[in-house]
């Protein structure tokens, strides 16, 4: 389902343009232009603007974006709901994938299609969800007021939504390179005397460092950027329950245009981080795969 | 024999047990126990604004996961196929959508199509309104969608036996013919895969459109959108009704589109 987000193992096709299968110089120039123009206009014009709108009124206007008690809060809030949901989703991801990667179990592609289920579940609906388990009106809402504890419109709904949308990343990412790595190192370890957690630590999570920092920091930039469901528990009290997007959402319907792109832009820094840190691993993959064929090419020769 | 089974399947669905089983549980129990059939059927099924926002979402899902399909191909075969200046950062710029928050892309769209904005004053002297208007639902749409296509016709592309193609064009075909004929039927299972991957990612959108479709009721008001609104009204059988419907909806469209796959896969085959 959702492999189009993990990494690419292969890189560069062995295609080889001949004159029979290949296109006439218009018809690629064509399709190059339209492939650059929809990139252009769909994701680089907004990533320009973003940062265009959010220095307009200079550098001190920037700054002072981010100093308003109302910004801060909405920076503390982000980063301690990051702070609890990333490290979570990290442990869940690795249990999963070691649990479905290294083993055969009934039921696996359910178990699979779970963890899929916020890839094609609306994020609304996943407000949704806890609206109804924990809203004064649900399930556990009379208890709940009961108790005064409070979980829907306030920081513990906040970061119960983000968990729900954010979780699959760290799994997805390492599901398929630990299947495609087998475990053969790993038995060889245990073979030679190692503890499970010793074969965990010194065989496993070296061979999966790559996928696993690059699961971490989309999970992050993720848990950091989710809108529609934090919107839906968050109630949008200023100062309290906002998240940095829904700070934005607040400067931006306020016509403080600039103030909501100076934040905004923060977060778009964040995700141009993250592609640069994909392209990094990415690399690094392939590089360790090219020598992997040639250490096994050398090995025939000898 | 590998350890670690029992502890990291525990934990797993430990996991999955309170942030989704239990949280669905509750959904489903919700629907089945405080709802009756008649208020179902008029809060979700007959009422016209409920209806509008059904069809507005549905039809700009489909249009948009079309296009996806169209400019989704073309990006892929030409970062498959081609070498220009610049490949390796255009190929890192397709995943930005996955990475950059749905609030952001959303002002950023706004503001670029608006009728003000750098490409709004271009369409506005011809009298189209793209912000605010059903174009630019499909916009924010487009550009969510966009990675999901590229990102699974990439790898059938390059997978692809280029034996076949030129045994096509030695019996004389043309390059259409071959594309046409060879190369499209192999590539149809990845490309219904993205196609659908983007429909399901726009038909639950919420935080792009939210900006750019002005949220005029029977206008551009989409489904999501309004399970916010009956929300804020503290409207839980509301909101739960049109949320079941939504569920449903795209588990019958994935199955659909299991099926399609299934089919074309098949026909490959024969």
């Amino acid at each position: 389902m959702a492999g189009s987000i993990a990494l690419r193992t292969k890189r560069a096709s062995a295609y080889r343009p001949i004159a029979s299968t290949g296109e006439s110089l218009l018809t690629r120039t064509i399709l190059i232009t339209i492939a650059l123009a929809t990139l252009a206009l769909f994701l680089v014009l907004p990533l320009v603007l973003i940062f265009t709108e959010a220095l307009k009124q200079g550098l001190g206007a920037y700054f002072a974006a981010f100093t308003t008690p109302d910004a801060r809060s909405a920076i503390r809030l982000t980063l301690i709901t990051a702070l609890i949901a990333v490290p979570l989703n990290t442990v869940f991801g690795v249990a999963a994938a070691w649990a479905i990667a290294r083993f055969e179990f009934k039921g696996k592609s359910i178990l699979i299609t779970l963890i899929d289920l916020p890839f094609t579940v609306s994020p609304v609906i996943a407000g949704l969800l806890f609206v109804i388990l924990f809203g004064t009106r649900g399930w556990l809402g009379p208890w709940l007021q009961e108790h005064d504890i409070r979980i829907i419109f306030a920081v513990p709904g906040i970061i119960i939504a983000t968990l729900f949308v954010t979780f699959p990343f760290v799994a997805r990412e390492l599901i398929p390179l630990m299947q495609a790595q087998g475990s053969e190192e790993e038995l060889a370890a245990l073979t030679l005397g190692a503890s499970g957690f010793q074969t965990f630590w010194r065989v496993t999570l070296p061979n999966i460092k790559w996928g696993l920092i690059y699961g971490i920091i989309l999970t992050n930039a993720r848990a950091m950027g989710e809108f529609g469901a934090v919107s839906v528990v968050s109630g949008h009290i200023r100062g309290q329950t906002n998240t940095m997007p829904l700070h934005i959402e607040v400067l931006y319907n306020d016509y403080q245009t600039s103030a909501s792109f100076a934040v905004a832009s923060l977060l778009a820094f964040l995700a141009v981080l993250t592609l640069v840190v994909k392209s990094i691993v990415e690399w690094k993959n392939a590089r360790s795969h090219a020598q992997a064929a040639r250490e096994a090419e050398q090995g025939d020769h000898q | 024999m590998l350890p670690g089974f029992g502890l990291s399947m525990g934990f797993t669905l430990l996991y999955l047990a309170f942030l989704v089983l239990i949280p669905l549980g509750g959904l489903v129990l919700y629907t089945s126990t405080r709802i009756t059939w008649g208020e179902f059927w008029s809060r979700a099924v007959t009422d016209p604004r409920v209806v509008a926002a059904y069809k507005l979402s549905f039809g700009a899902s489909l249009i948009a996961a079309v296009l996806n399909g169209v400019l989704g191909l073309i990006i892929a075969w030409v970062l498959v196929r081609y070498e220009f200046w610049g490949k390796r950062l255009v190929d890192a710029i397709v995943d930005l959508p996955f990475a950059l928050p749905t609030a952001v892309s959303g002002i950023a769209l706004t503001t670029l199509y608006a009728r003000t904005g750098w490409i709004g004053r271009l369409f506005d002297p011809l009298g189209i309104q793209i912000a605010y208007a059903y174009p630019g639902i499909v916009l924010a749409l487009v550009l969510i969608g966009l990675p999901f296509v590229v990102r699974t016709v990439q790898p059938a592309l390059e997978d692809l036996e280029q034996d076949m193609e030129e045994a096509a064009s030695a019996l004389g075909a043309t390059r259409w013919q071959t594309f046409y004929r060879v190369i499209l039927p192999n590539i149809m299972p990845s490309l219904l895969t993205g196609f659908s991957l983007a429909f399901a990612r726009a038909w639950g959108e919420f935080g792009s459109i939210y900006f750019i479709a002005g949220n005029m009721p029977f206008k551009t008001e989409i489904t999501p959108l309004l399970i916010l609104i009956r929300l804020e009204q503290f409207d839980y059988v509301g909101a739960t009704a049109i949320g079941v419907v939504m569920l449903v909806a795209a588990f019958f469209l994935l199955l659909l589109i299991n099926l399609l796959q299934w089919w074309s896969r098949r026909h490959q085959a024969s």
